[in-house]
Order: structure tokens, then sequence, then C-alpha cells
């Protein structure tokens, strides 16, 4: 059976939790959506700038030194840090942004964590002559400053917001609020498969070219399918996007990394399948870190891009009928994994992607040399530079 | 019991006498059983459990009296619940007709930044949706004003729906409105709501379709709450005859009142609001007093003065 169903449900999870005042805007979305999936034209337009704009298809690398390093399963890199912005979250930014000129509203606004989300929509609408709004944690603001002054360079307007723990949660309720007035003229262009219906699903389908792709590499490369699958966590855009078109091969294992931050034990981290419960937070029924009376609670991870509360709807049905499995890693083995890739194969991933090399790092030396995983590199390093320096106490 | 006249048709102004002794035999009369999951939006209009329950029995004694209901907003436990309680009881002296109260939430998406700073207080004095259930049966000692809660779907979620209309309906509550559940998503919380005889009061927009118009009128009990602008609570009301143009459509799919709501500040606009609905509702122009008063023992007395102008500009000439 397809998943979603016709009222965006995964299982019990997904929906749609939002003010009457944006339903409209989201059957409308959907209704265009679904004209448009099946529209030869757009995907023909579709495919022609992810090939010529983004770079796509993007590599599938095999890290020869990274394997003989920990002397188990051969590991190979899906290079999404290799598409146009440096990170997978331009694929969706232009189906989406291909769907707002369809829908004629002139105006896109997005939320961001790590900046990657911002900086690719804020592309786009440099590219097809669009407004464009983004919302941003002043404590994500801080702590990636240069992608802040990229979204600026590329003609966007960078809001902060200064709410509760000043992330990506708060950004996405702002970004919510903005849709809520704006919603005549302005298209939000959800940058994960969070919220309501049908952004997870539409979400999903734009991102799941990563899969396909690495799909058919693997095959090429190896005659035969990976053993297992890793990608990181946060809403969960490039796990699906990896995931997807393995979903039906039941031989291979999907692994998702959450954000273990400080370690579970401490509280201070982004672990939803640790330490959540499913509950609504922004437009859909999920896995989410909240207290007994259902207030949504603090999240801390080194990378902003997985430090979110809740996680994509989809996510929560794979971990219930156990098609995948989620499991964390901490920052300083987040730290260590980014270390260790730039050494070993002189590529510094987005700390949000190291944590996917962490598992691996855990993983791969426990499996045979015959075995085979692929990891999703979902995003270059360039913009944690700073961070990693002052995680190391280095003064730049 | 089954034969008493309690049509579907009564509308909010129906026959005050009639109660029905159980709640099953008014959901087989409403022919509610026939969408258990999800609400699929029947042709007839949803009566409540409990036939006319405090907010049914307001509306319909200020239609009576050609009156509007005014309709005001606080957030529970802004400063404190303590000061909560006596607010309520100042609002009612003030000639509110339904005190809604606010469940402080960490996300709340449809607020502007008066009731976010509101529900931030809330939570930073510990209130929670048991608590303020507390505080509306501690009130019931001393008034019977029509309480509807305001609660974001995750708290009742997490408090259990059936638990959460059972509780709140033995505390006194009247209605709730849940801003992030449209009727689409509402299955869970109908049947304990009409189980209870809780009204779930749904909202409509100015970006609504006539099918959405249709359908969420019909679902929504007690009241319809008609968000008069395009945007978050606290925004600013500018189109008049927009708003007399939807209450009119709204109208046609359904007999009960129709209140608005988000963007009214002033007297002035209490009172051109109340010219074309049923009830007007203020809330982030109190809560906006309620914060800068909170603390300086002037709380009361600021609250109460301006709710004492709204009604004042609502009497009708």
């Amino acid at each position: 059976m397809a998943i979603p169903d016709r009222h965006g449900r995964f299982g019990p999870y997904g929906g749609r939790y939002v003010p009457e005042t944006l339903m409209p805007a989201l059957l409308e979305l959907e209704e265009v959506y679904q004209r448009t999936r099946r529209d030869k034209k757009f995907q023909t337009e579709f495919k022609h700038y992810l090939k010529e704009y983004v770079g796509r298809p993007t590599p599938l690398y095999f890290a020869q030194r990274l394997t003989k390093c920990l002397g188990g399963a051969k590991i190979y890199l899906k290079r999404e840090d290799l598409c146009h912005t440096g990170a997978h979250k331009i694929n969706n930014a232009i189906g989406q942004a291909l769907l707002a000129k369809r829908m004629k509203k002139p105006r896109l606004i997005a939320e961001t964590g790590a900046g990657q989300h911002g900086v690719a929509t804020a592309t786009v609408a440099a590219m097809f002559g669009l407004e464009c709004e983004i919302y941003m944690g002043t404590e994500d603001m801080q702590r990636q400053a240069l992608n802040v002054f990229r979204m600026r360079l590329l003609g966007a307007t960078v809001t902060g917001v200064d709410a509760g723990s000043r992330t990506l949660k708060d950004a996405i309720s702002e970004a919510m609020r903005d849709w809520t007035t704006n919603v005549r003229t302005t298209h939000y262009v959800l940058g994960s498969v969070l919220g309501a219906h049908p952004y997870p699903m539409m979400i999903r389908d734009f991102q799941s070219v990563i899969g396909r792709e690495a799909r058919k590499q693997i095959l090429a490369a190896e005659g035969r399918l990976p053993d297992g699958l890793v990608a990181c966590v946060g809403g969960g855009s490039n796990a699906i996007g990896l995931f997807h078109a393995f979903v039906p091969d039941k031989k291979v294992k999907l692994v998702g990394v959450e954000a273990g931050g400080l370690g579970i034990e401490s509280g201070k981290h982004a672990a939803r399948f640790a330490g959540g419960r499913p509950g609504v937070l922004q437009g859909t029924m999920t896995y989410l870190l909240q207290d007994d009376n259902g207030q949504v609670n603090l999240t801390h991870s080194v990378s902003a891009g997985l430090d979110y509360a809740a996680v994509g709807p989809e996510h929560s049905y794979h971990k219930e009928t156990n098609r995948a499995h989620y499991t964390s890693v901490t920052d300083d083995e987040a730290l260590a994994a980014f270390d260790l890739l730039a050494r070993e194969e002189g590529i510094m991933p987005a700390l949000e992607s190291a944590h996917a090399i962490a598992e691996v790092v855990r993983s791969a030396p426990k499996m045979k040399k015959s075995q085979v995983l692929i990891v999703n590199l979902s995003g270059r390093g360039d913009k944690d530079v700073q961070q990693v320096a002052r995680m190391k106490g280095v003064l730049l | 019991m089954g034969k008493e006249p309690v049509s579907a048709g009564s509308g909010w102004a129906g026959k005050k006498g009639v109660r029905l002794t159980s709640s099953l035999a008014a959901a087989a009369l409403d022919g509610r059983f026939e969408h258990p999951a999800k609400m699929s939006g029947g042709t007839s209009e949803r009566i409540g459990s409990i036939d006319m329950n405090r907010l049914d029995q307001t509306f319909s004694r200020l239609r009576e009296k050609g009156e509007k209901a005014l309709i005001t907003y606080i957030m529970a436990g802004d400063p404190s619940l303590q000061d909560t309680e006596e607010l309520v009881l100042e609002l009612e002296r003030a000639g509110a007709d339904v005190i809604e109260l606010g469940v402080p939430f960490s996300d709340p998406i449809a607020d502007g930044p008066v009731i976010q700073k509101a529900a931030e207080r809330g939570l930073r004095s510990g209130t929670s949706l048991r608590m303020i259930l507390e505080s509306v049966r501690h009130l019931r000692g001393t008034t019977q004003i029509p309480i509807v809660l305001m609660a974001y779907y995750n708290n009742i979620h997490a408090f259990g729906e059936a638990e959460f209309c059972r509780k709140a309906v033995e505390a006194g509550v009247d209605g709730v409105i849940v801003p992030d559940m449209p009727p689409d998503e509402g299955g869970p919380l109908r049947g304990p709501a009409d189980e209870a005889g809780l009204h779930i009061i749904f909202l409509l927009a100015p970006t609504s379709t006539s099918a959405r118009r249709a359908y969420v009128a019909k679902e929504s009990g007690g009241f319809v709450y008609y968000v008069s602008i395009t945007g978050i609570t606290g925004a600013k009301l500018s189109d008049i005859a927009g708003v007399r143009a939807n209450v009119a459509k709204i109208r046609k799919h359904t007999k009960r009142p129709v209140a608005v709501g988000f963007g009214v500040a002033t007297a002035e606009d209490a009172a051109r609001v109340s010219k074309v609905a049923d009830g007007v509702i203020v809330g982030s122009a109190i809560v906006h007093r309620v914060g800068e008063h909170g603390q300086d023992g002037r709380l009361i007395q600021e609250v109460g003065g301006f709710v004492r102008s709204l009604k004042a500009a609502m009497q009708p000439a």
C-alpha cells in the first residue's frame, strides 16, 4: 500500500495539524503537486535543473582509505556534498520553486537550521527571480554566521527569530506564522520531510533522486545491492531521500542516525527515538521530545541541522514497522568522525553528515570485508569550520 | 426519552428545557456514529450531548435581549493562576459574557508576539493543563460564566483526549478551541467530547473556501470562530466589510452564533464587529495589558477598565 494515504498518514503518523487559515493552501498545494508529479513537462524541467544546475548525478565514491582504516565493510559515500550549494537541500528547493511558479506565488519563505536549506532556497529564488525571506534562530545565526552572509549575498532577507530555543524549531514556527499571514502570495519552502501533508510526501519525492541514483551506481560498481544504508536524521530528508528507493529491498538494512548531543543520559540531545514519544508539533503527528504535559523540550546538538525536537513522520512509521533502525552518536563522536574523514579521504563532511560517518566508524569494523555500506554524505563541512575550531578551542 | 423534540435543526437557540439523560441517545439521534474515525461533514448540524450548556444558554439569553457576546481571552497562569482566577471574576464584573482561557504551549504557531510572551510567562509560573482545570473547578464555586479553553493539540494529546474531555467537563469547562486542529484531524477528540458534553469550537478564516465553510461550520459546536484577518493573533483588523460578507456566508451553513476574533483591539473595533457578528473575541489587547500590569498592583483595575470600555461600545444604540 502506498504511503502516505490520502489524509497524509503514514500509519498513525503525519496528518495536517494546522490553523484553518492554512488548510486551503495545503489542499491547493496537494492538488497542484498531485497533478504536477504526473506531468511529463514538469518532470523534464525538474530533471533539467538537477542535471545542469545542481550537477547531478552526484558520484557514489568508494572510500578506499576509510574502508581500510576501519577494517570491515566496504564504504561508499553518496556525494551530496558536491551538489551546487554544498548539500542535498537544493534538490527539494528546486522542486518547490518550480511548484511555486506554477501556483503563481512570487515570494518564497523558508526556515533554516544549519543554513544549508536557507542557502539552497535563496539560491533558487535568485535563479528563478523570486522574492525570498529566510527565518533562522538567532542561536543558529551565530553558529552559522557564514551561511547568513551567503544568503544575504544571494539577495535574500534573513530574519532572526529570538523566541524559545532560538533554533530550527522556532524558525519553523515563525515561517508558519509568516505563511499564515501572506499565504495568498507566498509559498513556504519547507526544508525537510516535516510539517503538514503534503510536505513530507512531496519533499521525500523530490529527494528520492538520491537513492535512485545510488541504487543504480552500486549495482554498476558491485553488481549487487548494499548490505546497509546510513544517513543522519534531523527532520530526515537526506535519509528518506537515500532510503526511499531501497525500502522494497528488504535485505538492505536502513540506519538513521540522530544527534546524541552530550549523551542521551544527559538529557541534552536531539534523539527523538531514544527519548521521545508520539505527539504533534508544527503540523504533524510524530515522535517528539516533550515533557509529561506535552510541552516541547529544548534540544541540543553540535549540529544545527539535527537540533530539532521532532522527526519526519515517515521515519516514525519506518521505526514502528521496523523497516529502519535508529541510533544516535554524540557531539564528540561526530567531531572525531569529521577529523577522520578529513584526514583519510580529504573530505570535510558537514557536522550533520559526520554523525552518519560516526555510526559507520562503530559498525563497519564489525562487518565482513565482503559487505557493503552506503553512507549519505549529505553536505560539505566548509560551513562548520568555525564551529569545529571553537569546539577544539582554536582561535581563528 | 428518545421521543423528546431534539431535532438537529433546533439550532443553538433551541428549547432550553430539553436535557438528554444519555449522551448515547443524543449521538444516535444526531447520526453521529456514522463517522467515528474521521469527521465526514455530515448534513446534520451538531448538537451538544448536553443539549444546552452554559455557553448555549448565554448566547440564547443574549439573543433574546438583542445583545452581542463579549468573549475575553486571557492566558491561564499569566502571571499566576491565582491572578487568572481573580481576572476571570473581574472580567465577568466588567461585562464579559464568555471567558476564553489560553493553555500555555511551548510552540504556539497561531499566535503573535503578545500571546507568545504570555505563554512564556504562563510556562514560567509552572502552569499546566491539569492545574488550569483545578482553577476552573475552584472558580465554579463562585461563577457560572461560560469558560472555553484554547489549547494546542499536543497538550490535549499528552493529557489523553478522553480523560481531558471528561475532566474538563467535570471541572466546569464548556468548550475547547484547538487552533492547530482543523476538524479534519478532530476524530480522536470528537467522540469523547460528545460523550462528555464538551463543545469543540472550530475556526474559519478569510482564506476558507466555500466547501470548507460548509464543512467547518457544521462541525463546530457552541459557536463558530471566524478569524477576521489572514494572519496570527494580535494583527490589525482592517477589512470590516470583508468580515461582514464572510460572516454572512458562514450563516448560510449554520444556525449557531458566529463570533469574530483575531485583530479586535479597541472599543471601536468591538463596536464595529458587534454589528456584524454574534460575538466579539478580544485577546491580544487584553493580554498586552496583563503583560504591562502583571506585577505593578494595577492588574485588575487596568484590565477591568479596558473590558468595561469594550462592553460599553458594544451596547445596541
